[in-house]
């Protein structure tokens, strides 16, 4: 990953031009994508629970830009954002989340369920730290056939404290396995903020007990993640070593829907202070100062982007329910179980 | 037929179906160098290498969750509980991560493991290592769920188990593994979902599983001699339930039993009844009983235990009691 150009008097690199782009494509995406999203809850189109990961886009954006094609990612419920930088189609998130038929998972799963196997999407899992040993699991499985593919594996701070980060960390440690732990530290498991909830508020701190690696990274900024993100590819892929990293971000909204974005648990200017560090001005002002990019292309990239959002909104609104049919499909390999 | 223990038929099983498909392994506590708590695994270490079968830390959750992820992308993975009773500390992976995952998924993603390792009543082991498990696991859509009573079934059952697509809760009787039995000496499989009548009987059917099977076969010899022909049905399969065979037998006896280890509240029985109730009302000659264990933590002290545990005895008076003979 190169650096990104700062002197004024050369012409960037057309390869960061074109790769840094790419990620203020995708976090504008997910961030319209995610403000659509909220907007159809409101309209009662998208059921059930709801989270959203505006604020936060840089850390899924900058993790999949390290990987390959042929890796794992598994993630825990607010996933949206990591489906779409993974590759997902905007229409078939946007129809999971609707339920329907054409969704990712069939409509069977949901908001926090999101699924994909041609992209070795692995899930969004929606019990809190379940996912970790999942990823380690699917990590083990690469270790066990001999292949090179690294599973990242997602999870929010507050999964930091739960009995299954920690024996998912120790046995990933002690037999090698190439995962990455991605702790997304955004301040809240739900409204508790981290010094309420965890000894150890330097959560990096907590690989140490398992003799990993660990780094504590700015979530704001794409390219840091994407930089930490290829230091711990590396380890895994070629030295069959897990990683923890910490990426330090925020979310501006409530924890789900239910939630007000700020008012009881933390104040409205601490949610401001937080938005001046957003992860996609952060990017953009780094393009706009290394001049290849300016508000026109800007303009003309959140238009693009708009576009796909609606398109995923109009596509998810007129696609099929699943047909009644499919009820008892899928509980087991092969048809119905019967129960009695 | 050679006649083998219980153990060593589950070992048979574990053995062969490791040499037949390279994406079975075993993982557990001390399943590799000290041959399993109980013994199961003895000389799997040695023949599989630590590849294969692999000794975990203390933290059941923890590689239940990597066993339910490597089943995911495609292994076969036996994770062996040293008692069911350490199992409530992964049944979240059980439950909520691999029953579910096909399901969640689309049918993108299915799940092909085994969870073993013994259930049910021991001997004096007190509260929390003297309990039966199955109903928890049965009242959940997306799991199997397997009790053998014999040597035979143990090994049928468990290498079906292990070739199955789906999780699969295989509970081994922990008072079962010095049992003998007959075992082909032949490759074979017995179908998940199939129930077995142990024993032919016209006068009541008695409905049980792993260890009360071993029971429900002393109660009906002890039967047999004041004339009653009891009919002993091995449910085997708990889920899929084998409706089939219960409905059946019930329908030439008129009389049943259902006898577990497992508590009365939401138990195995309960479904039993219900379905029998259901589908040949008519054919009952008296209301269905069930005899289950007492409704308390398991006691310690000798008799109290006795008292708490199902036993032949216990089946023989309620076996008269749908007959009106006592």
């Amino acid at each position: 990953m190169a650096a990104p150009a700062t002197s004024k008097s050369r012409a960037p690199d057309a390869s960061i031009v074109e790769v840094h782009t790419r990620y203020l494509r995708q976090m504008t995406l997910i961030r319209r994508f995610e403000e659509k999203a909220g907007e159809a809850y409101s309209l009662g189109k998208i059921g059930g629970f709801c989270h959203l990961y505006i604020g936060q886009e840089a850390v899924a954006v900058g993790v999949m830009a390290a990987l390959r094609g042929d890796d794992y990612v598994i993630a825990a419920y607010r996933e949206h954002g990591h489906a779409l930088a993974r590759g997902l189609s905007p229409r078939s998130v946007m129809a999971e989340l609707f339920g329907k038929a054409t969704g990712c998972s069939s409509g069977k799963g949901g908001s926090m369920h999101l699924f994909d196997r041609e992209h070795r999407f692995m899930g969004g899992h929606g019990i809190v730290g379940g996912q970790i040993p999942l990823g380690a699991g699917i990590a083990f499985a690469t270790k066990y056939q001999g292949g090179d593919q690294v599973c990242a594996c997602f999870f929010g701070e507050a999964a930091a404290n739960i009995g299954a980060f920690h024996e998912a960390l120790n046995m990933a440690s002690l037999w090698g396995l190439p995962v990455v732990f991605l702790c997304e530290n955004n301040g809240y498991g739900m409204g508790t903020a981290v010094a309420r909830a965890s000894a150890v508020v330097d959560l990096s701190r907590k690989g140490t007990a398992y003799g990993m690696v660990a780094e504590a990274v700015d979530g704001q900024s794409v390219l840091a993640v994407r930089q930490a993100m290829d230091r711990a590819v590396v380890r895994a892929r070629t030295e069959m070593q897990p990683t923890l990293l910490e990426l330090r971000t925020y979310r501006y909204v409530g924890h789900s829907m239910s939630d007000a974005a700020h008012g009881t648990y933390r104040t409205k200017e601490e949610v401001e202070e937080y938005r001046r560090r957003d992860p996609i001005n952060v990017l953009a002002d780094q393009m706009r100062a290394g001049r290849y990019l300016d508000d026109v292309a800007f303009k003309a990239l959140n238009d693009e982007v708009l576009a796909e959002v609606e398109d995923a909104y109009e596509f998810a609104d007129r696609s099929a329910d699943p047909d009644p049919s499919q009820l008892f499909a899928d509980v087991y390999a092969r048809g119905p179980g019967k129960v009695s | 037929m050679a006649t083998i223990t219980y153990r060593d038929a589950l070992n048979q099983a574990l053995r062969e179906e490791m040499r037949r498909d390279d994406k079975v392994f075993l993982m557990g506590e001390e399943v590799g160098e000290y041959h399993g708590a109980y013994k199961v695994s003895r000389g799997l270490l040695e023949e599989f290498g630590a590849k294969r079968v692999i000794d975990t830390p203390i933290a059941e959750l923890g590689f239940t969750g990597i066993g339910v992820g490597a089943a995911m992308v495609g292994l076969r993975p036996i994770i062996e509980m040293m008692t069911f009773n350490f199992a409530l500390l992964a049944i979240d992976q059980i439950v909520n991560s691999a029953a579910k995952m096909r399901y969640m998924s689309g049918g993108q993603f299915g799940c092909p493991i085994v969870f073993r390792g013994p259930g049910g009543s021991a001997l004096q082991l007190g509260a929390q290592h003297s309990q039966a498990f199955e109903s928890w696991y049965a009242h959940i859509p997306g799991l199997k769920v397997v009790t053998p009573a014999t040597p035979a079934d143990a090994k049928g059952l468990l290498k079906s188990a292990i070739r199955d697509d789906d999780p699969v809760v295989f509970i081994e009787g922990e008072m079962l593994y010095n049992t003998k039995g007959e075992v082909p000496e032949d490759e074979y499989t017995i179908p998940l979902g199939k129930a077995d009548i142990k024993r032919d009987g016209k006068d009541v059917t008695i409905v049980c599983h792993s260890k009360t099977v071993t029971q429900a076969l002393k109660a009906a010899e002890q039967l047999a001699t004041e004339n009653i022909a009891a009919e002993v049905l091995d449910l085997r399969t708990i889920r899929p339930l084998d409706t089939d065979a219960i409905l059946k037998s019930v329908a030439k006896t008129n009389r049943c039993v259902v006898a577990e280890e497992g508590w009365e509240f939401a138990g195995i029985g309960a479904q039993v009844v219900d379905v029998i109730q259901r589908e040949i009302f008519d054919a009952l000659d008296a209301p269905v009983l069930r005899v289950t264990g007492a409704d308390v933590p398991m006691p310690y002290n000798k008799l109290l235990e006795k008292a708490a545990k199902v036993d032949a005895a216990k089946i023989i008076v309620a076996a008269k009691r749908v007959l009106y003979l006592a």
